[in-house]
């Protein structure tokens, strides 16, 4: 009886397999016949604006995207569109890939993006907009070609402005800071300290007296803020433009006697931040309202499909609570001034 | 369902008076890990197909092949590989290498072939410097392999740092990307079919590729056979890592930029495929219709769960869930096998010598 059952059982499995063969065949030979569905769906689409918009961040379960995208959420859900979030689980450009080309078959309005590589994606992002699809980058651009349109969440002036600011600020506009940045060769980094340079120019009692370099590493960084202040004993502030060099000068400097005598600003995130602010070791550090850069990236898009900008230079359109923002120079609106953290906000940011 | 359960049944009487004259040839075709695949892989694509309006399109075919291109590439000097019970870990970090290697040469001022030849001898001498530690002294792949895991993937991080080269001539770019005509199966999968039918002569028809099963299943048999064991596996990881850095090299010319941190962690999604496809870990057996089922369930799922809203996270899931069930219910059928076998060994015994 048992073997009876055991080959009944075999057989079906068989038969179900030829059975599934042979209906695989069909399902090929028919695949042939569904290409003009997607041309329909565009004609649709064209007929009464899209609202579609799909957030890809360069990976999900980041606190810092998660932030952005609520902000583009709640955008989308004011203009009545339909708001959705894809992306890799890890920030790599191919993965990325997968994801447009999908977005791209899906038909949807608008595809919000923050690259993993600047051409990586590019042709793929090309393909969805000749689609008809509308292609916003946020946080991170790709070549101009590759999109309609950059919200850029700050721009290198107004972010070394910001810092320099802040510094001035804290130690009284006078006596000697250092810099502790990324690597010797980070583009960004590099950028902004001359932008800084330019603006301590304004600050004729400030003497910037080192940079150094904690190439991104918590510990190195650590090693080389405990550095600064053996080599310079009147060292009186510290510019970190690097959220890994800010948490650990931070670090080192809350259980140090350095403590609330040497400032410490720069860029960084609340949530890195938010102890060394609450026990004094910091007062002010800045970066963007990432929640702000996507809202406004979503309603930029919304414009974009709805025609009302073309995403050139000195197109005009309004980001609701925002208020309205001007398209400036390689197709690219600025978010605004670095927003600055400190006791009485930090607590209202979670990434 | 309705409409599968009907013909099924048919079959079941067919199937038994086969079996009943003792001829299990197509049972022994179709019974098969492979042919379970398969299955799946159809069963999949139709469900697919009916499910979601903008899968079945020629569209999502050219995306599917050309995403899982690599892995199906690597997966044929893979299978190989495991079949002989050893298994290679450094492919990814080898695409992301040859990637590297290739964008330097590039922007050296070598022409595109000529890049790729420097970055396909990297394969060579990267999988050789496998095979030699693994067969003249002696060590496990798995640690010889982990090993150079990291030093591939060292080498392509530290000669291009975290910059990119993305300057690729548009013509070989849209090459890699190329379709046949208007049905959407890219012009890539040419050298795809041609490796296959390599593979597959090599692995199924040659005496190699017997040897080949016979170290897995036995290393000292084969041994004694007259195989020769060290230079099988030298050859197959030499292969290896050349087919990993043409991969590399259609990589960087499929998304238009060499980066050294280029297919990381492809080298698991590869080991993934082939064991899905029916080749055992531990080495004896495998063939490789299932394998390239395996590497395209794997992407058929990704695309259509993609296209269906699901998140990364949970294709993640699907996918290791699916990799387990398949490892499980193949230990499972050969428990079943061996039950069956015994009794039937002992009826047989008597009444059929024949």
């Amino acid at each position: 009886m048992k073997i009876g059952i055991t080959l009944r059982g075999v057989a079906a499995a068989a038969a179900v397999s030829l059975t599934l063969v042979a209906s695989g065949c069909g399902g090929g030979g028919e695949s042939g016949g569904n290409e003009a569905s997607p041309g329909a769906a565009g004609s649709e689409a064209a007929e009464n604006a899209n609202l579609a918009i799909t957030f890809v961040p360069k990976n999900l379960g980041n606190p810092y995207f998660d932030t952005s995208d609520k902000g583009g959420e709640e955008a989308i859900s004011e203009f009545g569109g339909k708001y959705a979030e894809v992306g890799p689980a890890e920030a790599s450009p191919d993965a990325q890939v997968s994801y447009i080309n999908t977005l791209t078959q899906q038909q949807v309005g608008g595809i919000v993006i923050s690259a993993n590589d600047k051409k990586a994606i590019g042709d793929a992002l090309q393909e969805a907009r000749d689609a008809g699809i509308k292609v916003v980058t946020y946080d991170s651009d790709t070549e101009p070609e590759y999109r309609d349109l950059f919200v850029n969440q700050a721009t290198a002036e107004g972010i070394a402005k910001v810092q320099i600011d802040m510094i001035a600020e804290q130690i009284g506009d006078s006596g000697e800071i250092a810099i502790l940045s990324a690597s010797a060769n980070a583009t960004n980094q590099n950028a902004w300290i001359e932008l800084m340079k330019k603006e301590l120019a304004n600050h004729p009692n400030i003497k910037l007296v080192d940079t150094v370099y904690g190439n991104d590493k918590d510990q190195e960084s650590f090693d080389k803020t405990a550095a600064l202040l053996q080599s310079h004993p009147n060292l009186k502030g510290i510019i970190a433009p690097t959220t890994v060099g800010i948490a650990a000068a931070g670090r080192y400097l809350s259980t140090s006697k350095a403590k609330g005598k040497v400032a410490l600003t720069g860029l960084g995130t609340p949530n890195q931040m938010r102890k060394y602010v609450q026990d004094g070791t910091v007062k002010e550090f800045a970066l963007w309202n990432p929640h702000d850069l996507g809202y406004l990236a979503a309603y930029a898009t919304k414009s974009l499909i709805t025609g009302e900008i073309k995403g050139t230079e000195g197109d005009k359109f309004t980001a609701g609570k925002l208020g309205e923002y001007t398209v400036g120079a390689d197709n690219t609106v600025v978010l605004g001034d670095p927003y600055k953290f400190n006791k009485d906000n930090i607590d209202q940011f979670k990434f | 369902m309705a409409s599968l359960t009907a013909p099924a049944e048919a079959t079941t009487e067919a199937a038994r008076s086969y079996l009943d004259h003792g001829a299990p040839l197509w049972r022994r075709v179709l019974l098969t890990r492979e042919m379970a695949i398969i299955a799946l892989l159809l069963a999949v694509i139709i469900v697919a197909s009916a499910a979601l309006p903008r899968f079945a399109t020629p569209v999502t075919l050219g995306f599917l092949l050309l995403d899982v291109m690599p892995i199906l590439l690597i997966a044929l000097p893979m299978t190989c590989v495991i079949i002989t019970g050893e298994i290679d870990l450094s492919v990814g970090s080898m695409v992301g290498l040859s990637s590297v290697l290739f964008g330097i040469m590039h922007q050296t001022g070598l022409s595109i072939p000529l890049a790729a030849l420097i970055a396909v001898l990297a394969g060579i001498v990267g999988g050789a410097i496998n095979g030699i530690l693994v067969t003249a002294v002696g060590l496990p792949s798995l640690a010889v392999t982990i090993g150079t895991l990291a030093l591939f993937r060292g080498l392509a991080v530290g000669l291009l740092g975290t910059t990119a080269i993305t300057d690729f001539p548009r013509y070989w770019t849209q090459l890699a990307k190329a379709k046949i005509g208007d049905t959407g199966i890219p012009q890539v999968m040419i050298i795809f079919v041609l490796l296959v039918i390599i593979f597959a002569i090599l692995l199924h028809f040659t005496t190699f590729g017997r040897g080949i099963y016979a170290i897995g299943l036995s290393p000292e048999a084969a041994h004694f056979s007259g195989i020769k064991v060290g230079r099988t596996k030298l050859i197959l990881f030499i292969l290896t890592g050349t087919i990993a850095a043409l991969a590399g090299v259609y990589y960087t010319l499929r998304f238009g930029s060499s980066r050294g941190d280029n297919a990381t962690g492809m080298e698991l999604q590869v080991i993934a495929a082939v064991l899905l496809g029916g080749v055992s870990i531990f080495g004896g057996r495998g063939a490789l219709h299932g394998v390239i089922a395996g590497v395209l369930l794997i992407g058929v799922l990704a695309s259509a769960l993609r296209l269906a809203g699901v998140t990364a996270d949970v294709i993640n899931i699907i996918t290791g869930v699916l990799l387990i069930l398949s490892v499980v219910t193949s230990s499972v059928l050969s428990w079943v096998q061996r039950r069956r076998a015994r009794p039937r060994a002992l009826s047989q015994g008597g009444s059929s010598a024949s």
